[in-house]
């Protein structure tokens, strides 16, 4: 009995949509969680806003310390101008938390897993860090790459150093959250297959032994759920500090 | 490495929730002071003496680290170090970015100008010193060219 550690990461076509040209473009079950996900978050915020009560209800204050959180992460990072740019610093870390918390459910499928998705997170906050860079402080926001009190004669190959680091941002960004969930995943459900494993090899006595790897998923589901979180905060925090390049680069 | 993970983790995913933290548990030490008054006896009065000023202490602590942030709004990187595991694993990304980057426009520019192998050997170095400028950065060996001034 084989068990496919990767097959948890497939994608699969629930029903098409459209067809554009030869492309067809499909409901998938990424698709389906994303929404999921969406529903979800609009779900627990609007829910637990509604009241809004002095004395807060659980769900009220779970809203409220999610909202205070993202926001001292915001202004410590990129300053109290860069609370501009908080929905779109509490989207990305409520979307990737939650989906991140989702994932974590057997059977169901992690979005941040594939690496186009999280491509896609980065891309877009890379874009906006140079959009909103270039639109705010003109040709001055490449003083960025332009470091102070750097001699004449090599000031050129640092700026080359420069913009490869700025380039590099995304990509540093999108694979830190793909990796980590997809070898989390991957290491859970070869945990999990040692036990099957060990049950079809030896009958009774595999099934006992099955107790240790089990003991370790439960170690590992413990981890997961700390690097589910870890993630997504570290993927808004560093959201953060480029956005606090675009709206103070270099001055 | 895994073993310190869970409570770094937490001191600092909640040390920017501080705030509320750190109010609550004053609410909490005044009501106990209150109690304790009314009662005014004490079972072990020298272990609650130093629990509560330890108790004090910390809050003090965290008020401290709770407030600074918002009064000089320059100050990232400190809260980024999460936990010493995804340190690590930011740190190593950091790097692997910076050379990717470096190999793909190198190779994007021997294919495009013809000047193979040349444009893979520069821009690989060039992409390295990024990696390595983006790690020393990454674990604040560098201050960002933009807090400097």
């Amino acid at each position: 009995m084989a068990i496919d550690p990767i097959e948890q990461f497939q994608v699969i076509s629930l029903f098409p949509i459209a067809k554009i040209g030869h492309t067809e473009i499909a409901f998938t079950n990424s698709a389906a969680f994303m929404l999921a996900a969406v529903v979800g978050i609009t779900a627990f915020l609007v829910i637990g806003t509604a009241k809004r009560s002095l004395v807060p209800s659980r769900l009220q204050s779970a809203a409220e310390l999610s909202y205070e959180f993202v926001a001292s992460t915001v202004r410590s990072t990129a300053g109290s101008e860069g609370m501009k740019f908080f929905p779109f610093v509490f989207t990305l870390f409520m979307f990737i938390l939650t989906v991140n918390m989702i994932g974590l459910v057997p059977y169901t499928f992690t979005v941040t897993s594939h690496i186009i998705v999280t491509a896609a997170l980065a891309i877009t906050v890379f874009l906006t860090v140079l959009i909103y860079g270039l639109w705010r402080h003109g040709l001055h926001f490449f003083n960025l790459f332009v470091p102070k009190g750097v001699p004449i004669y090599i000031l050129p190959l640092i700026v080359f150093i420069e913009i490869l680091s700025f380039v590099s941002r995304p990509i540093s960004h999108s694979v830190r959250l793909f990796a980590n969930m997809l070898a989390g995943h991957i290491t859970l459900q070869v945990f999990a297959g040692f036990i099957i494993l060990m049950g079809g090899a030896m009958g009774a006595l595999g099934w006992a032994g099955g107790v240790l790897p089990f003991a370790m998923i439960v170690i590992l589901m413990a981890l997961e759920t700390l690097v589910a979180f870890l993630q997504a905060y570290v993927f808004a925090i560093l959201t953060c500090i480029y956005l606090n390049d675009a709206i103070h680069p270099g001055h | 490495m895994t073993r310190a993970y869970p409570l770094s983790l937490v001191s600092a995913a909640f040390r920017a929730a501080g705030h509320n933290e750190a109010f609550k548990s004053t609410r909490v030490a005044s009501m106990a002071d209150g109690t304790r008054g009314n009662k005014g006896e004490r079972k072990e009065p020298p272990d609650d003496e130093a629990a509560l000023s330890a108790r004090l202490q910390r809050l003090g602590d965290r008020l401290a680290t709770a407030n600074r942030p918002s009064e000089n709004d320059f100050s990232p990187r400190q809260t980024a170090d999460a936990s010493a595991f995804a340190r690590g694993f930011r740190l190593s990304t950091e790097l692997v970015a910076g050379v990717v980057v470096g190999a793909l426009i190198g190779w994007l520019l021997d294919r495009w100008l013809g000047i193979s192998p040349w444009g893979l050997i520069v821009f690989l170095l060039l992409g390295f010193a990024a990696g390595v400028l983006n790690v020393m950065r990454a674990a604040g060996v560098v201050r960002d060219n933009n807090l400097t001034d």
